[in-house]
């Protein structure tokens, strides 16, 4: 939405006339919404930036949001709502910030008063308003979005610990439904601890899998030839009776690889294979 | 063409692969460890590929053949240190290593070289020999 | 190195030249940011391609490019040699196949180790391949 040079200069002046009325009427409208979680003088500081902004936006003339004159207005709203969206506030009381300016000209200017070029101009700035608006939601739903992103790669860190049981033998209690992505980065960090801690033995738990289906479990299947390449046993612990049924159901073949029916089993199992291996060296 | 060096540490042979080998020094190796084999009559063959950041089929192809080799010759062969992204490829690419022992590094190899050492049954059957005797 | 990156070549005609398309894979592939495991797989797809190029094309030439699908980086490796061409393509993609004397697993690994395999061929007519590998 754009403005003509004399609309724009005539609306800087409007907001510049009323300053403090308009941004002490603008904090009420956003404050009263937020009920107390953002203080009083923090709101205020805002919307005098807004404000600031946005009347050097509209002296430059040719007032569009988009244009170079205006980067210090985005550059504002992008800030509130970055720092709305981190903080947990809802879209709405993000919007509001902006939209309270609306109220605030309503209560400061007399409006059924005003001659018609006044209540033009308005008109025109209730769009800019609207505009800005919606700059400030997208910008919002960005962040929310990156925020989401952020917390989908940290919860597949957390999905995947690699843990040390016993001297040479680490777990892997895998939970959750396992997709191809997640599948891949399990087997790497598996391998990697492999080496890191010299354990000849990997106990892969799945009793916190809901299914298996056929690539998770070819997935499995490669992890175990892997690690068995490079010098490492992997025993898989904790199939579900329902598990069982599909992979023979799929026809997968899990061959020689040790399965046990909980992970205190493969423990159990492993430290058994470190026992005998022990014995067979001190012969 | 670069040579890789094979030491000798007690019984065992000890080959730590430190260069990006060309198909010729692979070869070259396969028949200095088989000399060095017979030479010292070592019965272990540690071949640690720590530094190879691939394996390709050519090379893996020789690692089978060395254990071959040197079974033959009545040496253990223990291929030690592949690096997961190296395992994880080989995987895919299809090959097994079939005939090859691993482990995870130089210690576990000798650890685990020491164990199969200690099964061999004919120990003992000399040991009961020299009872009767 | 960035996407603006031209073709590199390397001629195939020794048995050191195998050595250095891997050391030139494996830097574009570390620049264009692949992750360990894919610079790994296409390192070695490489290899076993240049040394086909040497052993069986009877030596040739590797052209790497790094590419940009507007989404996203990739490698793309060609090969291409004048030799006596693959008069059965099928055969020479079935897993174990070798008239070389190899493990047989070069063409049909190498594929199953990159995102696109081309492969155009015919008897006396040379081969060309080419594969491209993405970044994630």
């Amino acid at each position: 939405m754009g403005l003509t040079a004399e609309e724009s200069g005539r609306l800087a002046a409007l907001l510049e006339t009323h300053a403090d009325k308009l941004t002490a009427s603008w904090t009420d409208a956003v404050a009263a919404p937020l009920r107390g979680r953002l203080t009083r003088a923090e709101l205020l500081r805002q919307v005098q930036d807004l404000h600031r902004t946005l009347v050097e936006a509209l002296q430059a003339g040719d007032f569009d949001l988009s244009a170079e004159a205006a980067a210090s207005l985005r550059a504002t709203l992008v800030e509130m709502s970055r720092s709305r969206a981190r903080q947990g506030f809802s879209a709405a009381e993000t919007a509001v910030t902006v939209f309270g300016l609306k109220k605030a000209l309503f209560d400061v200017v007399d409006v059924r008063g005003a001659d018609p070029q006044v209540l033009a101009d308005l008109l025109a700035l209730g769009l800019v308003i609207d505009d800005l608006g919606l700059f400030t939601f997208e910008t919002y739903a960005k962040t929310r979005e990156e925020l989401i992103a952020d917390q989908a790669e940290q919860l597949l860190e957390l999905a995947t610990p690699v843990v040390k049981l016993w001297e040479g033998v680490v777990a892997i209690p895998l939970v959750g439904t396992l997709d191809s992505a997640r599948a891949q980065v399990i087997m790497e960090r598996l391998l990697e601890t492999l080496v890191e801690t010299g354990s000849p033995y990997a106990i892969i738990d799945i009793t916190g899998v809901p299914a298996v289906d056929t690539q998770v479990a070819q997935h499995i299947l490669k992890t175990v030839v892997a690690a068995r390449l490079m010098g490492a046993e992997c025993i898989i612990s904790g199939i579900r009776p329902q598990i069982a049924q599909t992979i023979v159901a799929l026809g997968i073949e899990f061959g020689d690889i040790a399965t046990k029916a909980s992970l205190a089993d493969a423990l159990r199992h492993a430290l058994r294979m470190i026992e005998a291996n022990r014995k067979a060296r001190s012969n | 063409m670069e040579r890789v060096p094979v030491l000798k540490i007690g019984d065992i042979l000890l080959v730590s692969i430190q260069v990006d080998m060309q198909d010729q020094t692979a070869l070259a190796l396969q028949e200095d460890l088989s000399d060095r084999i017979v030479a010292t009559g070592c019965h272990g063959v540690i071949i640690d590929i720590t530094a190879l950041d691939i394996v390709d089929s050519f090379v893996g192809r020789m690692l089978s053949s060395i254990a071959a080799i040197s079974r033959v010759l009545d040496a253990e062969t223990v291929v030690v240190g592949m690096r997961p992204a190296v395992a994880i490829t080989l995987v895919e690419l299809g090959l097994s290593l079939d005939g090859i022992r691993t482990a995870l590094n130089v210690e576990l190899g000798m650890e685990l070289l020491a164990r199969s050492r200690a099964d061999e049954p004919e120990d003992l059957g000399i040991d009961g020999l020299s009872a009767t005797t | 190195m960035t996407t603006d990156v031209g073709p590199q070549m390397v001629t195939i005609a020794a048995d050191e030249d195998v050595v250095r398309v891997r050391q030139l894979v494996r830097i574009v592939a570390v620049g264009a940011k692949l992750s360990l495991v894919d610079q790994t797989k296409l390192v070695t797809a490489a290899s076993e391609l240049a040394r086909n190029t040497l052993v069986y094309g009877g030596g040739g030439g590797a052209e790497v490019t790094v590419v940009d699908s507007g989404r996203r980086t990739g490698i793309r490796i060609v090969f291409a040699d004048d030799g006596p061409g693959i008069a059965d393509l099928d055969l020479a993609l079935t897993d174990g196949y070798t008239t070389g004397g190899g493990l047989g697993l070069g063409l049909s690994g190498a594929r199953r180790l990159v995102d696109e395999f081309e492969i155009d061929t015919a008897a006396g007519r040379g081969t060309r391949i080419t594969i491209t590998k993405w970044a994630r």
